[in-house]
């Protein structure tokens, strides 16, 4: 017998029927909640187990299933729902050539919409570019969004950032890098400031489960284990990283919510298409934070529905019907189901709710063009591109200004 | 004016700092109970608290990570790398995210941080404990790189870099710590308290970054140097006899270009020295500057000398280590010329 190198396949490539016989699923309602204050040394089983409340007959069930009002729910609803033609409206104007690049979170606004609606004013995010859903749930401006993804004359980064690379300090949400999982590590130093000076924000740091292998990633957990700052570590494991199963950053291993137990952090796997699951393990994780108990690591079990980026195609890497046979189903259809089966919503509502994003979207989009797109209108000034370099511009940066003849 | 080692300097920079402004928090490897390998920081978990001066993991990438966190809330972070060898897994986290902040976000975030590192050779600390890597975080848009040769001028640039609101590299020539040194490993060592520059001041001053200092007045050729090669280059004129303009630059980026080219327009020579392999240096940049601004003010080439393009050896450290004499050589053939 000699060694031999393991290299791991998705269950299911192109041309073969999408196979997830190996996700570990647990029934709706069976995982135990533990208080708060927990040590990891006592919940280990929640990083294996996986926490959902919506059950495949539309009720909420269990311990986890949070206290939220109907009204609540209704504007979680909301809240994903325009995210999702948020995306689409942006994938056509990128069709369009009105910009260069976007990136949809389609299957994926759960996490992002419940997340945030846990989070109080001054909590930071520290996001990846597929948290959108944190701006809209909390009803940042479309307008605003859009105007950085159209790099135009509205765009409060100057036209310097890739589309989707949104920074909104007011709505707790970190300027985005590009370079993955150096936020992670970020997102713990804001929350032993915040614990340096005795202030009540936390933050939440954000990777996919690609990113998961970089140093970054190990960094921010060896950080948090160390000084317990009120920092939540989210990992989005949504199968893809690009074209690369999450087998290659380990996933058949351990679950990604596992790993947290090296470092004695609490960890929870959760559902992430289950609305009432997310916003239950958010709150859960927010009161840990608050309260002085330290970090928490939620693994959000979910499916990257759309291709990486409008420069993807996912067709030729994974299974045509992935999508639909994805065991988890879609967080608005189910989380509308709920409300259905409540008495709450029902089809017709839906349709005009739709209805209604959809022509609010479309209207944000017409003001948004009219300040002008990537390759049409107005743009920043190229001169501005000196500007906050340094906060004063030093010589030489003034002296290349001029030689760009400005 | 008391007189103070170059690592008492830096300690009283911070303290001064941390006394003032309870934003400034200093953390890094061992530098908490222990005070840092090189003791720059002893004393000061004891008078701030662990929260304000305390140890780290041996992360680069956590230690300026963390900074890059905390400099965003509002903090002060000032870091220490244990020797500047070590901060490449710290790189990205310098290059792509302190660095780039503020123009990323239009100045939405930004991070007012100080990466402290040691730097250079001289001390038998062969390639890991010895390289002087300043031309990494010049070539990087957004960064300040700063770099003192005397205790006066490292207690105020250090003031200055932790008020200052853009990311600053602070590289300390740990040949320097505990005297001037020249070049000359086989002399006795000579303190601090035996020079001009280690008389600093008590309490709060700054020395402005952005600014050079000439070190030597002359007429002969001008002299760029930085860090120990100050010292060096200073035995070297007097031992060559040769009447040099000794320049300290102080700060590398932003780099101090008036100051550069008064004094090559009066002497019309000028020899570029670091310790740093050669190519792609900074002494490049400067070559390339001086020849752009000064070209028919010179009258001989521009030359460098420094480290070689080897890594840092060990046993043939003074083989390495651009001292007195090979500097002395270039003063006289730029003479020649």
């Amino acid at each position: 017998m000699t060694a031999q190198l393991h290299v791991p396949e998705p269950p299911a490539r192109p041309g073969s029927e999408a196979d997830f016989s190996g996700l570990q699923i647990s029934a709706a309602g069976e995982v135990r909640q533990p208080p708060p204050s927990s040590s990891a040394e006592t919940m280990r089983d929640l990083a294996y187990s996986l926490v959902r409340v919506l059950d495949t007959d539309d009720a909420a069930k269990g311990p986890w299933a949070p206290p939220l009002d109907l009204e609540a729910m209704k504007s979680g609803l909301r809240a994903m729902q325009k995210t999702r033609v948020y995306d689409e409206r942006m994938m056509r104007m990128q069709r369009r050539g009105q910009t260069s690049f976007y990136m949809q979170c389609t299957g994926e606004e759960a996490i992002a919409c419940a997340f945030q609606a846990a989070l109080a004013p001054g909590d930071m995010n520290f996001p990846t570019y597929r948290q959108q859903g944190l701006l809209i749930a909390q009803g940042w401006p479309v307008v605003d969004m859009m105007c950085q993804v159209l790099s135009n004359e509205k765009d409060r980064m100057k036209g310097r950032q890739l589309p989707v690379f949104y920074s909104a300090r007011q709505a707790g949400f970190f300027s985005i890098s590009g370079n993955l999982g150096t936020q992670y590590i970020q997102a713990v130093g804001w929350a032993m400031a915040a614990a340096i000076r005795g202030e009540s924000s936390i933050a939440a740091g954000w990777i996919g489960d690609g990113a998961t292998a970089e140093s970054d990633f190990h960094s921010a957990l060896v950080f948090a284990s160390v000084y317990r700052p009120p920092v939540i570590l989210n990992i989005v494991n949504n199968q893809w990283a690009i074209s690369t199963h999450q087998s290659i950053a380990g996933g058949l291993s351990t679950t990604f919510a596992a790993r947290a137990h090296g470092y004695g952090i609490p960890s929870l796997r959760v559902d992430g298409n289950d609305y009432l699951a997310v916003y239950a393990a958010a709150h859960w994780a927010v009161e840990r934070a608050r309260s002085g108990a330290g970090p928490t690591l939620i693994e959000w079990l979910t499916y990257r529905a759309a291709s990486h980026s409008t420069s993807d195609d996912a067709s030729r890497y994974r299974p045509k019907d992935d999508v639909s046979a994805w065991p988890l189903g879609d967080p608005i259809e189910r989380l509308k189901r709920h409300l259905v089966a409540r008495g709450a919503w029902n089809d017709e509502r839906h349709v005009q709710m739709v209805a209604e994003l959809e022509e609010e979207i479309a209207a944000a989009a017409r003001e948004a063009r009219s300040y002008g797109t990537l390759h049409d209108g107005s743009r920043p000034s190229p001169a501005t591109i000196f500007e906050d370099v340094y906060k004063e511009m030093p010589r030489h940066l003034r002296e290349q200004r001029q030689q760009m003849g400005y | 004016m008391p007189s103070r080692t170059m690592i008492e300097a830096i300690r009283d920079a911070m303290d001064v700092m941390m006394e003032r402004d309870d934003r400034v928090v200093v953390f890094g490897q061992d530098v908490g109970f222990f005070g840092g390998v090189f003791r720059c920081t002893e004393g000061l978990q004891k008078k701030y608290g662990s929260s304000r001066c305390f140890d780290t993991p041996i992360s680069e990438t956590g230690i300026v990570g963390v900074a890059v966190g905390m400099a965003a809330y509002g903090l002060r972070p000032v870091s220490e790398m244990q020797f500047a060898d070590y901060m490449y897994p710290a790189y990205d986290q310098i290059v792509s995210e302190a660095a780039r902040l503020r123009f990323r976000s239009a100045g939405e975030f930004n991070a007012p941080l100080v990466v402290r590192m040691p730097c250079g050779g001289g001390i038998f600390g062969a390639q890991t404990h010895s390289q002087s890597p300043e031309a990494l975080f010049t070539h990087v848009a957004g960064l300040k790189t700063v770099i003192p040769s005397n205790p006066a001028d490292a207690k105020g640039l250090l003031i200055a870099a932790i008020e200052d609101d853009d990311p600053v590299i602070f590289l300390e020539p740990k040949r320097l710590y505990n005297g001037p040194f020249d070049g000359h490993h086989d002399r006795p060592i000579v303190p601090w308290s035996q020079h001009a520059l280690g008389e600093t001041a008590d309490g709060y001053y700054t020395v402005p970054i952005g600014r050079a200092a000439v070190r030597r007045e002359g007429s002969d050729v001008t002299v760029l140097a930085y860090g120990t090669m100050v010292h060096v280059a200073e035995a070297a004129a007097a031992e060559a006899r040769v009447d040099a303009e000794i320049v300290d630059l102080r700060t590398l980026m932003p780099l101090d270009v008036d100051t550069i080219v008064a004094s090559v327009a009066k002497t019309g020579r000028c020899v570029i020295v670091h310790e740093a392999t050669r190519t792609s240096g900074f002494g490049a940049e400067l070559a390339a500057e001086v020849q752009e601004r000064c070209f028919y003010h010179l009258e001989a080439p521009i030359l460098r000398v420094t480290g070689w393009d080897t890594p840092y050896p060990h046993a043939q450290e003074w083989d390495y280590f651009p001292g007195p004499d090979r500097v002395g050589r270039a003063l006289l053939q730029a003479l020649e010329d």
